[in-house]
C-alpha cells in the first residue's frame, strides 16, 4: 500500500470529512461502513480518498457486517475505521464487545444524532455517551474522545489510532452532528510514519508465543494473520494460549486485565484542557459542540465578575475521575450542559463526591443550547 | 457393504492388509468404523475406555484393506490404519 | 495420540491442537469428520498452511476453528463471514476459510452469506448441516426440513427450509457443492478444489447429530442417521440447484452442482485503485 506523504496543506472542510482525512493521515487503510445521517460523508469521503492512497473501502450490508470486517482487517493487520451514528451504534455493540475481547485496535467513530430510535436524524445530540461506555454486555473498558471542533475531530481521529494500537482496544470517537456538518478551516500536517504509533507485534518465535500474555503494561504483543503463528482468537473466556476455558478463575483473570489495561494506563490515556481553572468558584464541565457554546458563557460570566472556569472534556473513557475529585475541593460547583438529560453529569457528580455541587444544563437534542442557558446556570450557582 | 464381483486377479494379486491402531482415550464408542467398514474387520468389544465408552475391537485384520475409510469417518480422529510397507515396525 | 507412519494421518495430527483433543462433540456427530476434511482438504491443496486463517461463528461447528492448528478465530454468531471479508482485504494474500453451521450461516448470518456471495469475495465456506442448532439442544434451523421434529418443533416443522445450494447459487457464488459426512472422500477433494478457486466456494456438508436432532427424528444413534443419510443420497455432479430441496424421507441429492467463474470482488476493487490513481496523475 503506498504511503501518503502529503504535505502540509489547509482545508476548509465538514467535520465528517476532517474525521476521514484524520484516519488516511494516521494510517487507516480499510474503512467498512454503512450510510447513516449524520456521518454518511465520512464513508462518501473514505471512498473517494482510500483508493487514492491504495486502500480498501468497502460498504457493508449492515453495521453488523461493517463492525465485523473491520475487527477482520485489524487482524489482518490494517488500520481500520468504522463509522455511524446512534442506530447503527447500537447494533455494533455485540461486535464491540467482541473487539474488547480479542483486543483488536481498531476506531469506531459515532456522529451522534437525537435519539432514542430513529428519533431527528439530521439534528444533533449527545445522548450515547453512556452507551459508549456501557453499551456492550460483559466487563470491558474502552477509550472514548470527544471532538469540538473539525480541527479537534481530524486530531482526535489520530490520537484515537494511536491509542487503540497502543492498548488493544476499540477507541470510539464519539462526535455529534454539529461538528460533522459544519465547515472550518483544518490544518492538515504532513504526518511522518515514526509519529505514529503501530501495535506490538511479538517478539519470539511462533512456538514460544502466548497471544494473550500481557507485557508489563498489561497488553499483550499481537500478532496478526498470515505470519505462522498459527494462534487461535475467541470470543470465549480464554486463557493466555487463547484457549477458551471455562472456569471462574480465567474469568476473574482475563476481565480484571481487560478493564485494568485502561484503567491502570488512565493516567497516560487521559486528556483535558482547561481554561481560566485556577481561581475558578464554578467550573462549566463541557464536551464536545457544547464546549465551544460554555466558553462564550464562561466568559460572559467572568465579565460580570464571576470566577468561572472551563474543563474540556477530551477523553471522556476513562472518564477524569482523579481530576474532577482534586477540582470538587477547591469549586463551589460544577456546571454540566449537555445535549442529553444528564448522562455525564452523573459522572461528575459521582466524582465530586458531594464536595462541590453538580448542576446539569440539559437539552434534549435537536439544536445547541444557547450560552444564556448556561450563563444562568452559572449565575444560579453563585448565590 | 459387500463387494459383489470377484476381481479377475485375485489369485495373482494380493493386497496388502492393513494394521489397526486404535486411540483408546480418544474413542466415543460411536461404532462409525464397525458399522461403515467395507470389510467388515471390526466389531463393538467389551471393554469399556476411562470415560465409559465402549470401545471396538478388530474382529478379523487380515480382511483389513488399509482403505482408511474408518480413519476418515471417525469423528475423533481415534483410528489409524496403515499398511506393512510403511509400518517401521514390520 | 498414536502416531503411524502414514502420511495423511500424520497430516490430521500436525493440524490439530493437541492439547485439546478430545473435543467436546457428541459421539457420533458430523462435525469431526467434516473437519478431519478441511484438514486434508487444505493438505490436498498444497496451500501454505501459515496463509491459511479459518474464521468459525457460534455453535457446535463454530468451535471447529479452537481445534485447528493454524491461524483461527472463533467470532459472534453469524458474522464469521463479514469478519472473514475484513481478513480477506486486509491481507489479500490470506486463504480465508469460514467454517461454521446452518443456523450460524442461513438464520442469523444469512444476510451476510448472501451478499459474500453477490460479491464472490475469495473464500471458502464451509456449511455443515444438521439440520438442527445443535448446541444449545436442538432447535428448529432454517434447513430443518419440513414436519421435523426439534426441540421447538414438538409437533413438527412448519416452516419450509432454505435450499442452500440454491440460494447461494442465486446470490452469485461460483463454487457450490453439497456432500454428506458419508461421502468423506469427495468432501476432501471439493474442499481442495474450493480452496484454491479464486471467489466464493460454498460446500455444504450434510452432517449427523445424534444426541439431538437424530434421536428426535427416529434415528436413535449415529450410525442409524448416517446409514440414512448414505441409503437417501444420490450423486448428482452438475445438478441445477433449484432441484436439491431435503425433505424428510426423500432424496438427498449431493455433488458438485456449480462451478463457473466471475470476476472476483479483490479484482473488482484493483479496478478501481487503479482508476483513482489514474484520474490523480492527470489532474497533476
Amino acid at each position: 500500500m503506498t504511503e501518503n506523504r502529503a504535505p502540509a496543506r489547509e482545508l476548509f472542510i465538514s467535520g465528517d470529512v476532517a474525521c476521514a482525512e484524520g484516519a488516511i493521515s494516521a494510517g487507516c487503510r480499510f474503512f467498512a461502513g454503512y450510510p447513516i445521517t449524520p456521518a454518511t460523508e465520512i464513508a462518501e469521503r473514505m471512498s473517494l480518498r482510500l483508493p487514492q492512497v491504495g486502500g480498501t473501502y468497502i460498504q457493508m450490508e449492515d453495521e453488523l457486517a461493517s463492525m465485523n470486517a473491520v475487527l477482520g482487517a485489524a487482524w489482518a493487520g490494517a488500520k481500520a475505521m468504522t463509522a455511524t451514528s446512534g442506530p447503527g451504534f447500537s447494533l455494533m455493540m455485540e461486535n464491540l464487545g467482541l473487539g474488547a475481547m480479542l483486543e483488536t485496535p481498531c476506531v469506531l467513530v459515532n456522529i451522534q444524532r437525537a435519539g432514542p430510535s430513529t428519533g431527528l436524524p439530521t439534528l444533533v445530540a449527545q445522548q450515547d455517551m453512556m452507551q459508549a461506555r456501557w453499551g456492550s454486555h460483559g466487563d470491558y473498558e474502552i477509550i472514548a474522545l470527544s471532538p469540538s471542533s473539525p480541527q479537534e475531530i481530524f486530531d482526535f481521529t489520530i490520537t484515537a489510532f494511536n491509542l487503540s494500537e497502543r492498548y488493544r482496544v476499540p477507541v470510539l470517537v464519539m462526535s455529534d452532528e454539529v461538528v460533522g456538518h459544519m465547515s472550518e478551516k483544518v490544518v492538515i500536517p504532513e504526518i511522518t510514519p515514526e509519529s505514529l504509533y503501530q501495535r506490538r507485534l511479538p517478539q519470539v518465535a511462533p512456538e514460544e508465543y502466548l497471544p494473550y500474555q500481557p507485557d508489563a503494561d498489561l497488553v499483550p504483543p499481537m500478532a496478526i494473520a498470515g505470519q505462522g503463528y498459527h494462534f487461535h482468537a475467541t470470543g470465549l473466556t480464554h486463557d493466555e494460549m487463547g484457549y477458551p476455558v471455562m472456569t471462574a478463575e480465567a474469568q476473574d483473570k482475563l476481565i480484571r486485565r481487560l478493564v485494568d489495561k485502561i484503567r491502570l494506563n488512565s493516567k497516560q490515556i487521559i486528556e483535558y484542557r482547561e481554561t481560566q481553572i485556577e481561581d475558578a468558584d464554578i467550573i462549566v464541565c463541557a464536551y464536545g459542540i457544547t464546549t465551544r457554546i460554555a466558553r462564550f458563557a464562561v466568559n460572559m460570566a467572568r465579565e460580570e465578575g464571576i470566577r468561572a472556569g472551563l474543563l474540556q472534556l477530551i477523553t471522556i473513557w476513562p472518564f477524569a475521575e482523579d481530576r474532577i475529585r482534586e477540582l470538587s475541593s477547591q469549586v463551589k460547583a460544577f456546571i454540566v450542559p449537555e445535549i442529553n438529560y444528564g448522562q455525564i453529569v452523573l459522572e461528575v457528580e459521582r466524582c465530586a463526591g458531594g464536595k462541590a455541587e453538580t448542576i446539569l444544563v440539559p437539552h434534549m437534542g435537536g439544536g445547541v443550547p444557547s450560552p444564556d442557558t448556561i450563563l444562568n446556570a452559572i449565575r444560579e450557582a453563585t448565590r | 457393504m459387500k463387494l459383489w464381483r470377484k476381481p479377475f486377479d485375485s489369485a495373482e494379486t494380493a493386497t496388502t492388509p492393513g494394521k489397526i491402531y486404535l486411540d483408546k482415550e480418544r474413542c466415543k464408542g460411536c461404532g462409525y468404523c464397525v458399522e461403515f467398514c467395507p470389510r467388515d474387520v471390526l466389531k463393538m468389544g467389551n471393554e469399556l475406555n476411562p470415560k465409559g465408552y465402549l470401545l471396538p475391537v478388530v474382529d478379523d485384520e487380515t480382511r483389513c484393506l488399509a482403505c482408511g475409510y474408518c480413519e476418515v469417518i471417525c469423528p475423533e480422529f481415534a483410528i489409524k490404519v496403515s499398511t506393512p510397507e510403511n509400518n517401521s515396525d514390520g | 495420540m498414536i502416531t503411524t507412519p502414514n502420511v495423511e494421518n500424520q497430516t490430521i495430527e500436525k493440524f490439530l491442537r493437541q492439547d485439546r483433543l478430545p473435543h467436546i462433540f457428541c459421539p457420533g456427530c458430523g462435525v469431526g469428520p467434516a473437519m478431519g476434511s478441511l484438514l486434508r482438504g487444505i493438505d490436498r491443496s498444497e496451500i501454505d498452511p501459515d496463509k491459511i486463517a479459518v474464521v468459525s461463528g457460534i455453535g457446535c461447528s463454530g468451535r471447529v476453528a479452537g481445534y485447528v492448528k493454524l491461524d483461527s478465530f472463533h467470532t459472534t454468531h453469524g458474522r464469521a463471514i463479514p469478519f472473514a471479508t475484513g481478513l480477506k482485504l486486509g491481507n489479500p494474500e490470506l486463504n480465508v476459510v469460514v467454517f461454521s453451521g446452518d443456523g450460524d450461516l442461513a438464520a442469523i448470518g444469512g444476510n451476510h452469506l448472501i451478499h459474500a456471495a453477490r460479491r464472490n469475495i475469495n473464500m471458502t465456506v464451509i456449511c455443515v448441516n444438521n439440520f438442527n442448532y445443535g448446541m444449545t439442544g436442538g432447535q428448529v434451523g432454517p434447513t430443518s426440513p419440513f414436519e421435523a421434529r426439534t426441540s421447538t418443533t414438538t409437533y413438527g416443522n412448519f416452516e419450509t427450509p432454505f435450499n442452500l445450494p440454491y440460494l447461494v447459487s442465486a446470490s452469485g457464488a461460483t463454487y457450490v457443492a453439497r456432500w454428506t459426512t458419508i461421502h468423506i472422500r469427495q468432501l476432501d477433494k471439493a474442499i481442495s478444489e474450493a480452496l484454491v478457486k479464486p471467489g466464493f466456494s460454498f460446500i455444504e456438508v450434510i452432517a449427523p447429530c445424534p444426541v439431538v436432532y437424530g434421536r428426535m427424528n427416529k434415528k436413535p444413534e449415529g450410525k442409524d442417521e448416517l446409514r440414512y443419510y448414505q441409503e437417501k443420497s444420490v450423486t448428482r455432479n452438475g445438478a441445477d440447484p433449484k432441484d436439491v430441496d431435503i425433505e424428510l424421507n426423500g432424496p438427498i441429492i449431493v455433488g458438485k452442482f456449480v462451478d463457473i467463474e466471475r470476476p472476483t470482488l479483490w479484482e473488482r476493487l484493483q479496478q478501481v485503485t487503479e482508476k483513482a490513481q489514474a484520474r490523480i496523475k492527470t489532474k497533476k
